[in-house]
């Protein structure tokens, strides 16, 4: 038990990512589950209209900030060092401080729905529901004047000082900590999106964090950043979100898109087709997705030149997306395909990911965009790309290197079967709403009338949710029943290329006994240009240090949402403890002996 | 304090990396802090304005203050890096002491603010100036404190040439923070 609350082990922290993320994930889906049974029928009275504004707020955040990122950060955790050929990331600790500030912050944010009575409401009442998009000046105190939209600000200022921590950590990672001879070009693609993806959260969460200063500056201490009577504007708030949010979506894909791009090769035994191409792509992805975020705004009337700009820049974006989805494809073509389920999920990645990216270019086009906004195409759309894109594509990660982080494989019969159940299920979710956006059904709103006449097609929806929810519980028998009887590893189940399948599954505290020289891009693979290096010693050599454990950042952790209950509270004595808290820990840590 | 010396595919110190790092993400916390200050420029719709109540000699002497403890913070690091800790030590401590006149400064010119009528909460410029350089007050009580500990750690010894990287990356976040306050002086009270 100690030894997890101190761990300092990129490794541990990864799993510790993991089943976090994944319990929050489940969370959001039940969310979900319920916003999909209040509108199976029109009329639905399965929740009140302030409870269901509660559920879609929590489900997006959730699903956000607190699943779909933390997900893939497991990944970066447990894999990246791994591909790289280290002993652990640069900073260990700082490492321990963004999963301890990740739990406490979701911890943080979910209690809302339990501590309406301490704010003189009752349970579900209290929980965020301004959207996961928070637009002021809706969220102004002035029209919502609960606690609400309090847990949301301060809960996503904490959290985004866990990706911060972690974004500055990876990238000093990938960059400084790569074994001799691996060169950037020969660094594998998930840990090339996994570079781009934090060089997109250290530059795109400041400018939320602003943002949200702002709104808690009004809503606390009186200001008029977004009061249109101060003679402020709103649109700033929708400016500096989307500034965020349109790099967030990026941050979300990359990951995702780095994954399959890992386990396409591998179970086609073909190398990456046009590797240079997919890493340059990634690259010129996370420049351009800088310069698309009014395309989140054209309904805002923002005038014929603004529009035409960031249409064509979104137009534009596209391309280095669909060069990706070709090389993906060439990948394929000729290779010696094994269809294990982790190969399942990243071509259906490719194809939910085509459908989503497809339905995100008739966005780009601004009289058609006026059609879809804040109608379910959106809604539809979002799902293509964050859960057949993101979701697909994290599922593949799982079914490929859960075998490395726990010795055991997944069954791949139940594998098929949460594949099947879970494609299915997604495509009758979120297919019809395309239909039922275009016919006109709002989104955000908690029913609908029966002359609409998408009641048929919302039905079918919610089929599909619940044949999503029964596909994550096949997944769950699946990591449950492996625990015990799943079919034991070894090093290289699958014929890996990379540095991580040379090493025993899962690997020892040190990583490598001895750190591997590279000398090209498919180390592992016997080419027509190079034989297969050997892979490391069983036993190490010489004995190896390993940095033992730390209280520190854990502590440093706390003092952060300690420090966020003063405003929630109006209590100022609460914040010079969190104040304490916060300084007490940072400098234990800076003076505790820690050598790496 | 851990060492991150040995070796680096880069050849270039981990934590120095992760500063740089950390300091390209503070350079977009201030853009958004500035960009706001220039959007809502002229859009108040009661006073006090800009104008009427900005002290240019004043800060003139704080931004000079501040400039001076930039040239502390090299001479303290060059102390540091060559093994003079006597010298290392009084450098360190002046330019935390300049700090905490800048801030002294800081708390000077906001009491007069108020005094004149502008707060917080009063129109859009006392929102934007408020909270953008209150956010860069709040870097310099940070580089004074952390400055102030480095201090301490040499008045007990603990401090040696062999920790001039750490000196190195104080001196990275004081230069920072410093060039930062340049722009926002030039934003702020030169371009009215």
């Amino acid at each position: 038990m100690k030894s997890w609350l101190t761990t300092t082990d990129h490794k541990r922290i990864g799993l510790l990512y993991f089943f976090t993320a994944f319990a929050f994930f489940l969370i959001g889906g039940i969310e979900a589950l319920v916003i999909r049974a209040q509108l199976a029928q029109p009329n639905g009275h399965l929740v009140t209209a302030e409870t269901y504004n509660q559920l879609f707020t929590m489900h997006g955040t959730t699903m956000v900030f607190l699943a779909l990122m933390p997900l893939s950060a497991s990944f970066f955790n447990y894999i990246v060092p791994l591909q790289i050929g280290a002993r652990d990331v640069a900073f260990p600790r700082l490492n321990a401080f963004s999963y301890w500030v990740f739990l406490l912050g979701g911890l943080f944010l979910n209690a809302s729905w339990f501590v309406g009575p301490l704010f003189h409401a009752g349970v579900l009442n209290v929980a965020p529901d301004g959207g996961w998009f928070g637009y002021a000046n809706l969220t102004e105190r002035q029209f919502s004047p609960g606690p609400n939209i309090d847990f949301w600000l301060l809960g996503l200022q904490i959290l985004g000082i866990s990706s911060l921590a972690a974004g500055f950590n990876f990238i000093v990672t990938i960059l400084n900590l790569r074994a001799p001879g691996m060169r950037m070009m020969r660094v594998p693609a998930f840990t090339w999106m996994t570079l781009v993806t934090q060089f997109l959260v250290i530059t795109a969460f400041p400018v939320i964090t602003v943002a949200l200063a702002f709104l808690m500056f009004d809503r606390f201490f009186g200001t008029h950043f977004y009061v249109s009577q101060a003679g402020a504007t709103p649109i700033l708030w929708q400016h500096l979100f989307w500034l965020f949010g349109h790099p967030e979506v990026y941050i979300l894909i990359l990951p995702a898109m780095g994954i399959v791009s890992e386990v396409l090769p591998t179970f086609a035994r073909k190398p990456l087709f046009g590797y240079t191409v997919v890493v340059y792509s990634g690259i010129l992805i996370g420049f351009m997705g800088w310069g698309v975020w009014s395309h989140h705004m054209f309904s805002v009337g923002l005038g014929p030149i603004a529009d035409s700009v960031f249409s064509a820049t979104t137009m534009l974006i596209a391309v280095p997306t669909g060069v990706k989805i070709f090389n993906w494809i060439a990948t394929l073509w000729g290779g010696d395909i094994r269809g294990t389920t982790a190969l399942h999920f990243a071509v259906g990645f490719i194809a939910m990911f085509i459908i989503g990216g497809l339905s995100g270019v008739t966005h780009a086009s601004p009289p058609a965009d006026l059609q879809q906004t804040d109608t379910y195409y959106v809604v539809a759309h979002i799902h293509y790309v964050l859960f057949g894109g993101t979701i697909m594509g994290l599922f593949a990660g799982i079914y490929y290197w859960w075998p490395k982080m726990t010795g055991r494989l997944l069954s791949e019969a139940l594998g098929k079967w949460h594949f099947w159940l879970q494609f299915v299920g997604m495509n009758l979710a979120f297919f019809p709403m395309h239909l039922i956006g275009l016919l006109g059904m709002p989104r955000r709103i908690y029913t609908y009338s029966p002359e609409l006449g998408v009641s048929d097609l919302n039905l079918l929806s919610t089929i599909g949710a619940f044949l999503i929810a029964l596909s994550i519980l096949v997944f769950v028998v699946n990591i449950v029943r492996t625990r015990r009887r799943g079919q034991r590893a070894g090093n290289d189940p699958w014929g890996g290329a990379t540095l991580e399948w040379s090493i025993s599954s899962p690997p020892p505290v040190y990583n490598f006994s001895v750190i591997p020289t590279v000398a090209n891009r498919l180390p592992r693979w016997k080419t027509e240009h190079h034989e297969p290096m050997r892979d490391p010693p069983g036993t190490p050599p010489a004995p190896i240090h390993v940095p033992g454990g730390s209280w520190w950042p854990m502590l440093a952790a706390l003092g952060l949402p300690i420090l966020a209950l003063a405003p929630l509270t109006h209590t100022l004595w609460i914040a010079f403890v969190g104040v304490a808290v916060l300084l007490a820990g940072i400098y234990l840590w800076a003076f505790e002996p820690f050598d790496v | 304090m851990t060492t991150h010396g040995t070796h680096t595919s880069l050849g270039l110190d981990s934590r120095k990396m992760a500063f740089w790092a950390f300091i390209g993400s503070e350079c977009l916390l201030f853009t958004s802090l500035i960009s706001t200050y220039l959007v809502y420029k002229g859009r108040s719709v009661v006073g006090p304005y800009p104008h009427e109540i900005l002290n240019i000699p004043f800060t003139s002497v704080s931004t000079f203050d501040l400039l001076m403890s930039s040239l502390m913070m090299v001479l303290a690091l060059a102390a540091v890096q060559r093994g003079d800790m006597k010298w290392g030590k009084i450098w360190l401590f002046c330019t935390a002491l300049l700090g905490l006149v800048f801030l002294g400064g800081q708390v000077i010119e906001f009491t007069e603010f108020v005094h004149k009528g502008l707060t917080l909460q009063t129109n859009l410029f006392g929102c934007t100036f408020f909270v953008l350089t209150g956010t860069h007050g709040a870097h310099v009580t940070v580089g004074v404190l952390w400055l102030l500990t480095l201090w301490v750690r040499a008045l007990q010894g603990k401090l040696t040439s062999a920790n001039a990287m750490t000196v190195e990356i104080t001196g990275l976040y004081w230069h920072f923070v410093d060039v930062v306050w340049i722009v926002i002086f030039t934003v702020v009270y030169l371009i009215q």
